[in-house]
């Protein structure tokens, strides 16, 4: 049976396509390659259909990509030239968009314009200087300062201590046995503390555009330094920018999510953009438990009954929620638009969003902060 | 490739599909055929999707099939190898020093040893399925952990040396996706993403799961509980629930509660969160005059 497999005749279709999807963006490890051969050997020559389950089982393309395999697997073993492309988007409609998600992704990636952050970054230019050097010192010291400062939390790990509230049976043991069985010191073992998770939504519509650079390079700053940040963009529609915020060069990292981020400047539809967050739980739970930050100043032009159950729900789910506009810059701030006066009562800290300098030390403040 | 000793007589994924049919699960094409290879490969089946697929049921299943004890290992935040693995007993191992006396013993003898689930899994490889429950669950560190696991298929007891599997154990992992898993964690697995079922499947596993349903009931719920589904729900029902759902409102009728009326009242065992109810209740009417009709 084994000597088919080492045909290379056979076997070069479905490396080939092995290649195709790699070419396309998919991780395929060399075992999963030697899985997927071993796998349409088992199957016998069926149909496409066992080679596409074979493929799916045994490649694992991750299901939001899903469209994309089989798009590929189509053309690969179909030769299908029919490749729809996504037709004009209804922008009425709040659209959740992920990484590596969209429907034409990296089979047009060289397409792909970031005029978005072009034109966000030609309005920060626009900025004076010594606000620049301020904002500079601000990213820095988040930077240094944030892996300390964050909040933090209980963890179930326990480690050693010299007091704490459990016995460490194992090490006493160890230590009793060197003593012939007598216990002298009983040690102890108490929880370790973790960094709590941090969600940070950040609104990248129209009104918020003079902040929009900025506060993507808050986040990029703040994902390098804390170990668990998600971030995501919100406007006309909702989009994770967690991963493309990972790539180190800030440059790199920013424009990878100018990739992603397909409403700059356009519309607010805050209430139905979080309700969309909650709506995916995968998404919901990132905010259960963690430090929800959102970067808006909530100029809401759809329902704000929408947004009023979004933020109480995220309200319920975070151990603290913080809602920064830069509206709130001078002193005396009263909320006056009907969406902020509506969220009042949900939000833990209303406060300055104006300047990084003014995020930068919220943020930094969150460790000292108790839950709410 | 051989095929495994641990699928003797089930030779392709619709014999397998059959044999699941018989333990009462119904597996669509992809997971009968990820399933079939994951065992004939020898490979761990990692199973995501949405709660209430019938991921852990899916293990089950396959546990029934192959006539084996299904061991399950629940993944939380914070679950670390003692336990997962193995613990030693102290209290035990502290009075046998003190009876000792002048004696040596083995304090790490067998009889100290606590098995936790991967051990157990390790050591019966032949008659256990290991279920490793929602690993997205537990933390990173653990998944890096696990990953040694799944590839040699051993555990070393630093006092006793290595414990190595002589068959490679059946291994189904679930993941409801609250998080991504590492790639190397995919990557040693036959993966399978499994979609809420088809209105006519579903209503197939209802009346399968609860044999007092009628037809027309099965369809109806299945119907509502499609509809609740495409709402923005914070805890969209799952199967278990239709199934619920469907043997509640039965029960509700054959105790006088008229038809429409039973539906609607039972609906506390499909949506269990407070906030979804009152989204849901100004169309919940419609909504169910429509599924029955």
């Amino acid at each position: 049976m084994s000597g088919e497999l080492q045909l290379p005749h056979a076997a070069r279709v479905f490396v080939s396509f092995v290649a195709l999807l790699r070419a396309n963006g998919f991780a395929v490890a060399p075992e999963q390659t030697t899985a997927f051969l071993a796998a349409i050997e088992l199957l016998g020559p069926r149909s496409l259909e066992a080679i596409r389950q074979a493929g799916l089982a045994t490649l694992a393309p991750p299901p939001e990509r899903r469209t994309t395999y089989d798009r590929l697997f189509d053309i690969h073993f179909i030769g299908s030239e029919a490749i729809d492309h996504a037709g004009a988007e209804d922008e009425e409609v709040v659209r959740l968009q992920e990484e590596g998600r969209g429907e034409d992704e990296t089979l047009l990636a060289d397409e792909a314009n970031e005029s978005g952050l072009v034109a966000a970054r030609a309005e920060a230019l626009v900025e004076r200087r010594f606000a620049a050097s301020a904002t500079g010192d601000a990213l820095r010291k988040l930077s240094r300062e944030a892996p300390a400062r964050l909040p933090r939390r209980r963890g179930h790990r326990r480690m050693r201590a010299r007091r704490g509230p459990w016995a460490d049976l194992r090490r006493t043991l160890r230590e009793s046995v060197r003593n012939d069985g007598e216990v002298l010191r009983l040690g102890r073992l108490k929880r370790r503390a973790r960094p709590r998770k941090i969600l940070l939504l950040i609104d990248v519509s129209g009104s918020m555009k003079g902040r929009t650079d900025d506060n993507m390079k808050l986040a990029h700053a703040l994902s390098h330094a804390a170990p668990n940040v998600e971030v995501f963009t919100f406007g006309t529609r909702l989009t994770r920018v967690t991963r493309a915020l990972r790539l180190k060069r800030r440059e790199q990292a920013l424009s990878a999510a100018a990739h992603l981020v397909s409403d700059w400047d356009g519309g607010t539809r805050i209430g139905d953009a979080l309700q969309a967050f909650l709506a995916v739980p995968r998404f919901g739970s990132y905010a259960r438990g963690a430090a929800v930050v959102i970067l808006s100043d909530g100029l809401e032009r759809g329902d704000p009954s929408a947004l009023r159950d979004a933020v109480a729900n995220l309200s319920r789910r975070a151990w603290r929620l913080s809602w920064l506009t830069p509206l709130a810059a001078g002193p005396g701030f009263q909320p006056q638009t009907e969406a902020l006066i509506a969220i009042r009562r949900f939000v833990d800290d209303l406060v300055d969003g104006g300047s990084t300098v003014a995020i930068a030390s919220h943020v930094l403040s969150l460790g000292q902060r108790k839950a709410a | 490739m051989t095929v495994r000793g641990n699928i003797v007589g089930i030779d392709s994924p619709e014999a397998l599909e059959r044999a699941l049919r018989t333990a009462y699960y119904l597996a669509d094409d992809g997971l009968a055929t990820a399933a079939y290879l994951g065992l004939a490969l020898g490979k761990p089946l990692l199973l995501e999707g949405a709660p209430g697929v019938g991921k852990t049921e899916a293990a089950k299943a396959i546990a029934a099939v192959l006539g084996r004890r299904l061991i399950r290992l629940q993944c939380y935040e914070g679950i670390d190898a003692s336990a997962a693995l193995y613990e030693w007993n102290y209290p035990r191992q502290m009075l046998a020093i003190r009876q000792a006396g002048e004696e040596t013993i083995d304090i790490y003898g067998e009889t100290f040893l606590i098995e936790r689930p991967m051990l157990a899994s390790l050591r019966a490889p032949d008659s256990t399925v290991l279920l490793i429950d929602e690993i997205d669950r537990a933390d990173q560190e653990f998944e890096a952990f696990l990953l040694e696991f799944l590839s040699d298929f051993q555990i070393s007891i630093p006092e006793r040396g290595t414990v190595r599997a002589a068959e490679r154990p059946v291994v189904v992992l679930t993941s409801n996706r609250t998080r991504d898993l590492h790639e190397a964690l995919r990557r040693r697995c036959v993966y399978h993403w499994i979609d809420y079922p088809t209105a006519e499947r579903e209503a197939r596993i209802v009346m399968m799961r609860a044999s007092s349903v009628a037809e027309a009931t099965a369809r109806a719920v299945v119907a509502a509980v499609g509809k609740l589904r495409r709402e923005p729900l914070s805890k969209a029902p799952g199967i278990a629930e239709a199934v619920d759902w469907a043997e509640a409102a039965t029960l509700l009728h054959a105790r006088g509660a008229r038809w429409p009326d039973a539906f609607k009242r039972s609906i506390g065992v499909a949506l269990k969160d407070e906030e979804d109810l009152t989204f849901i209740s100004g169309r919940l009417d419609a909504l169910i005059a429509e599924a029955a009709a």
